[in-house]
């Protein structure tokens, strides 16, 4: 889903079109190179247009050399893996869509959890009681994070790596003084794990293959997000903030409110992450998290978002973290030596920005 | 999912819904209905153990025997790369296919170990850093008959989860042996350098160390993937306790950087650690370790896969429901030339 043209009429007027492509979407004519047909320029405009491109050929390169990928069992071990990356991916792609960034997100997954874990195991609560205590605590962050980066006038690359780095700490503190030890463990046991379980680790039975419930999460959080970006007048400020918060100003968006809301929902969508894999595995650890930061905002890159905001799409973001999920579990069912999964990651994350870098190009041409 | 919108995604979609969002919406419902229909929620409560083994699995297909080794290594991890070559040798001496992977996270891990659920392995050897994590993902491929041996840590869940055998150290075992080595040696203060924040192990390793030392011994948590960082938290260290007079690290890494920080200092303090390299050796023989304490995890890649083999091919067992050790061995000046040829190679 890219933006709609007529979403960026209202703009149009008042944000200058930065060489980014910033504030200005779609042309409502599809005149120039790409003939009177419009429907390749169309295709060619979205945001997440090389994202697929990619994952058919990622997905296409792993079905023909492996025989166990396309197996159900073996889709549903590189889909698994794809959801929980996917969930935050998406918000942290509107977010980059709305000019910011999130550092914090990826040890907020285990920030959560701890709370929750800490909450229900320690003391003794209902599982649901403690999953909506983490949630206001996820909000509370997230609103927090919003609200440093609008006051202060810093970049959230620096303002969310202050909290990522406070939030390592506190995790690795407060378990350690409260346990002991490093990890919450004994989930099982809680008051209300069932119910809760069910709503966020089960898993489905399609034709004798066992799907985890994160997927569904994961299409849903696409979906909504999608809808919000691309249906709301929320979603018509994102995409005003991310491409020029004063010309969005002037012509009355509530920039602070916009962003503060975005980081808030980054939040929650971490905190939903962080409450699946807590139920679903019934431990949490200290230091679980860090380093996934980076792997939502390379999804959401790899899905078209810019660095310098107003561009890109949620599906794009659910896109980037299938590729990640498909590549990092076709590795291991090619038997290949995983030592080079990294690499790999790298040269792809290079050559899917080089390509939306040229489709959005081309589309930006077609338009003069 | 109309149970999983953000806030303000609630306020929006009811305020406007055109035609156009019906598909994402119906996809939405559709997707919801099907949890609903056909949705098995985890086991709550406590799990019964099953304490039996599986019966050996015939063997599947022709070709040789597939075995899979799954830790939860960080990348370039210097001890794992031995149990990683002891995996690979026994596989090139026994005719056995093996392949490795490892991923720090336990939520990566079970995915791993899903994956070589879906591709069928004859084998699986998993190292259980945090058995809980784990557990479901275990289970499964037990459940699915392949047969499963755990390595390195989390020996108390492995009968437990149906696996034929455990291989590796008993953390606080090892803890006490080099406590009480520490303690012969005529210390007063020893600091234990915690290097990765997650793992039960080595919390275990410390508590061993002072139940064997007695009762003086403090933690200090560093980071092993930062030497610097490393380095100057254990220089602070030995800078504000002037008592300490004894390091006790728990990789052969942070052994080096505890090394460094000792002679930084000027301090008195005698440095001791688990495992070895080749760095550790070196500093063994020139005395500025006094002694390591050695997993010999060469055999916790070896010997799994000759267990796995011995499993499908003689339906054999190893360890009678025990743990099957492979230390604490120690090294110091008495041995260290013997082990320091093998270090080079890479299998000690």
């Amino acid at each position: 889903m890219s933006r709609r043209p007529e979403a960026a009429a209202t703009l149009a007027a008042a944000a200058p079109a930065g060489p980014e492509g910033a504030a200005t979407g779609a042309p409502t004519t599809g005149a120039g190179r790409w003939g009177r047909s419009g429907l390749l320029h169309r295709l060619v405009v979205r945001p997440e247009l090389g994202a697929a491109l990619g994952a058919l050929l990622v997905f296409g390169f792993f079905s023909t050399i492996t025989g166990q990928f396309l197996s159900p069992l073996g889709a549903a071990t590189w889909l698994d893996d794809s959801a929980t990356l996917g969930i935050v991916a998406v918000a942290v792609a509107l977010l980059m869509i709305g000019g910011e960034f999130d550092l914090s997100a990826g040890v907020l997954t285990a920030s959560t959890a701890l709370v929750t874990s800490l909450l229900a195991v320690r003391l003794g609560w209902n599982v649901w009681a403690a999953l909506l205590a983490a949630l206001v605590f996820a909000l509370a962050v997230g609103a927090l994070n919003g609200w440093l980066v609008m006051r202060t006038g810093l970049p959230s690359f620096i303002v969310t790596l202050g909290s990522f780095l406070a939030l390592q700490g506190l995790n690795l503190g407060v378990t350690r003084t409260v346990t002991g030890t490093v990890q919450v463990s004994g989930m099982r046991a809680t008051d209300g794990y069932p119910s809760a379980g069910s709503l966020f680790a089960s898993t489905m039975d399609l034709g004798g293959t066992t799907f985890p419930t994160s997927i569904v999460w994961w299409l849903g959080v696409t979906a909504v997000a999608s809808v919000v970006l691309v249906r709301t007048r929320f979603g018509n400020w994102i995409f005003a903030v991310g491409g020029s918060a004063p010309s969005a100003r002037q012509v009355g968006v509530p920039v602070q409110r916009t962003k503060i809301l975005l980081f808030m929902a980054t939040s929650a969508a971490a905190w939903l992450v962080g409450s699946i894999n807590l139920l679903r595995y019934t431990t949490v650890q200290a230091n679980q998290g860090v380093g996934l930061e980076f792997q939502y905002i390379i999804a959401a890159v790899i899905g078209g978002c810019l660095m310098t905001g107003g561009f890109g799409s949620a599906v794009g973001a659910a896109i980037g973290a299938l590729i990640f999920g498909m590549a990092r579990q076709g590795i291991v069912f090619a038997r290949w030596n995983s030592d080079w999964f990294m690499l790999f990651l790298g040269l792809m994350l290079i050559s899917a920005v080089l390509v939306n870098n040229t489709f959005r190009r081309r589309a930006e041409r077609a338009r003069r | 999912m109309t149970h999983s919108r953000t806030p303000d995604a609630d306020r929006s979609l009811i305020r406007r819904r055109r035609a156009r969002t019906r598909p994402l919406l119906t996809a939405a419902a559709a997707a919801a209905l099907l949890l609903a229909a056909a949705c098995s929620g985890p086991a709550g409560g406590s799990s019964a153990a099953s304490g039996s083994a599986p019966a050996p699995a015939p063997a599947s297909g022709s070709g040789p025997l597939h075995v899979t080794v799954i830790t939860h290594a960080g990348p370039g991890d210097a001890f794992w790369s031995v149990v990683k070559n002891g995996a690979t040798d026994a596989g090139k001496q026994l005719g056995v296919q093996v392949d490795y992977a490892s991923d720090p996270d336990p939520a990566g891990q079970a995915k791993l170990i899903d994956n070589a659920v879906a591709q069928h392995v004859g084998g699986l050897v998993v190292s259980m850093a945090n058995p809980d994590a784990l557990q479901t993902a275990v289970k499964s491929a037990v459940a699915a008959g392949i047969p499963v041996v755990t390595v390195n840590s989390g020996s108390a869940r492995s009968v437990e989860f149906g696996a034929v055998g455990h291989v590796g150290q008993e953390e606080t075992v090892a803890g006490q042996g080099a406590g009480g080595k520490l303690k012969s040696q005529g210390l007063h203060k020893v600091l234990c350098v915690i290097h990765e924040a997650g793992n039960i192990g080595l919390t275990q390793r410390c508590d061993g160390a002072k139940q064997g030392f007695g009762s003086d011994v403090v933690n200090l948590q560093v980071d092993a993937n930062n030497p610097t960082d490393t380095l100057s938290r254990i220089r602070g260290a030995l800078q504000a306790d002037p008592a300490v007079d004894g390091v006790l690290t728990l990789n052969a890494q942070v052994a080096a950087q505890a090394v460094d920080a000792v002679k930084a200092v000027g301090s008195k303090a005698q440095v001791a650690t688990f495992d070895v390299n080749p760095d550790v050796l070196a500093a063994i023989k020139a005395g500025t370790v006094s002694f390591a304490v050695d997993q010999q995890q060469y055999q916790q890649g070896y010997l799994p896969v000759v267990m796995l083999k011995l499993y499908h091919d003689n339906g054999n067992t190893l360890g009678g429901g025990h743990p099957v050790l492979t230390g604490p061995a120690f090294v110091d000046k008495s041995n260290v030339d013997q082990v320091t040829a093998y270090a080079a190679r890479g299998t000690r």
